[in-house]
């Protein structure tokens, strides 16, 4: 049969305007304001961890909370893994994305263990490409105050971070960079990679 | 007057590209700034140099990193984390230790008061009017109510240091970054900020500020504030130095991200692992 082009004009015109009409309502799910009610939520609770005089121990257990249920881990894990996360098998994904988790939560809980004392606010937010940054100030006591960035994304489905940028340096970068270092140290075996993980941040 | 031509010829030479330079505009800008006078001789050799050194790197596209001299600086780098095991570290443990918290703090404030004027003068170059305002603003408050600057009563204002350097000037002025450079003993620079970093050092206008000072006295200042950091910061330190898998790269990304934000640089088109969880 001959495609009418007039038909598949029109056919085209209606699977765009039904993705179209798709985004707005996918969009609905996170707007600026919802984007930074959930680091207003997420700085508390930072902010109650690092005043609580809890023990290294307990900080890192509570930081780990705050980010399995504020940051999309898996999609962070995927991106440190790069390009080797295409030959990883799903139960590797799932392994390595369980200790990347705690990984990721002793090595940022250190950093926000130095906030002690200190407290973060959130003093701005701003589209970003499809995506969301919320702005916040890190204070602490005798320092100039610093830059600290969430990047809030409802691509997973719900509203989560999958970025942190502390005075430009973001984290997406800095932990590829690093797992794509321990991957090759590990000679690209990823099972490896795991083990080392779990003892690494 | 020194020779200039000698100089860039020198610093050019064994470069793999010259390339087109931006050399002629930065020259004839620093020839106006800058009369020749007597004593200060050395800063049109520096511009000069800064401008060869600056000018001649092939530039490469956004996000990729310009590390021509990888296998060097990577050299460089090693000697640097030897530096910090052996020396760095342990003196600045040292002066953690024996010095109590206060000292420290009135030591890196009496520094960090000293290198206000250099601010003032590069964002006066960079026609940064508000930043020299309340870079003076401070320079002035503490150097009077913080007893010639060993306290902070304006940072606890609100009033602190807008920091930066000839580095951020040449940028300001069209220079380019150049490549990604890591040096012995300063660290991780770029050819722009390397020759940022010579003018700085030849330019302090602390030097004509206070003349009879005993040169090698701020110097010493300069090196008890940066062990303490060292001190300060050790965690943070240890765990990109020591720690990383590969600190010389995460060194690089952090370095060039954080200078890249200083400078008021756009990131290059962000991430968005939601797009392309493999791309960069």
């Amino acid at each position: 049969m001959r495609t009418d082009p007039f038909r598949r004009g029109i056919l085209t015109a209606a699977v765009s305007g039904l993705a179209l009409a798709a985004i707005p309502f996918r969009a609905s799910a996170l707007d600026l304001a919802t984007a930074r009610a959930l680091i207003d939520q997420l700085v508390a609770e930072v902010n109650r961890i690092i005043n609580s005089g809890e023990t290294e121990t307990q900080m890192f257990a509570d930081f780990e909370k705050v980010f399995a249920k504020y940051a999309d881990v898996p999609i962070i894990a995927r991106s440190a893994l790069g390009v080797a996360a295409r030959q990883a098998s799903p139960q590797q994904m799932t392994a390595f994305t369980k200790a990347f988790q705690g990984y990721l939560s002793r090595k940022y809980g250190r950093r926000f263990r130095e906030f002690i004392g200190g407290k973060i606010e959130v003093t701005d937010a701003h589209p970003l490409n499809e995506n969301y940054e919320v702005v916040s100030t890190a204070t602490l006591r005798g320092e100039a105050p610093f830059d600290l960035r969430w990047w809030v994304s409802s691509k997973s489905g719900r509203d989560l971070f999958y970025n942190i940028v502390i005075e430009g340096v973001n984290m997406l970068a800095t932990e590829r960079t690093e797992i794509g270092a321990m991957l090759d140290q590990n000679n690209g075996n990823i099972d490896a990679l795991i083990k080392q993980l779990e003892t690494s941040g | 007057m020194l020779r200039p031509r000698a100089y860039v010829m020198a610093w050019r030479s064994g470069r793999p590209r010259p390339g087109t330079c931006e050399l002629r505009t930065v020259q004839l800008m620093t020839s106006r700034l800058f009369s020749p006078a007597a004593g200060r001789r050395l800063l049109p050799a520096a511009l000069l140099a800064a401008a060869a050194l600056s000018a001649c790197a092939p530039s490469k596209g956004p996000g990729v990193i310009n590390d021509p001299y990888e296998k060097q600086n990577r050299e460089n780098h090693a000697v640097n984390v030897a530096l910090d095991t052996h020396l760095i570290k342990p003196a600045s443990q040292a002066y953690g230790h024996v010095l109590p918290d206060p000292v420290r703090t009135g030591v890196s404030n009496f520094a960090g008061n000293l290198s206000l004027p250099s601010y003032v003068m590069n964002d006066l170059l960079q026609a940064k009017v508000g930043d020299a305002a309340q870079n003076t603003l401070r320079f002035a408050f503490n150097t009077v109510f913080g007893l010639g600057g060993i306290f902070d009563p304006a940072g606890a204002l609100g009033l602190h240091a807008k920091s930066t350097d000839f580095g951020a000037t040449l940028a300001t002025w069209g220079v380019r970054e150049g490549a990604y450079l890591e040096v012995v003993v300063l660290g991780p620079t770029t050819e722009r900020d390397l020759a940022g970093t010579v003018v700085d050092a030849v330019t302090n206008p602390v030097m004509f500020l206070l003349p009879n000072v005993p040169r090698g006295y701020p110097i010493g200042v300069k090196v008890g504030s940066a062990l303490g950091n060292r001190y300060k910061y050790n965690d943070l330190v240890d765990s990109v130095l020591h720690d990383s898998a590969d600190s010389y790269a995460q060194g690089r990304l952090i370095y060039l991200e954080k200078r890249h934000y200083e400078l008021g640089q756009k990131p290059p088109a962000a991430n968005d692992p939601y797009e392309d969880p493999y791309a960069n």
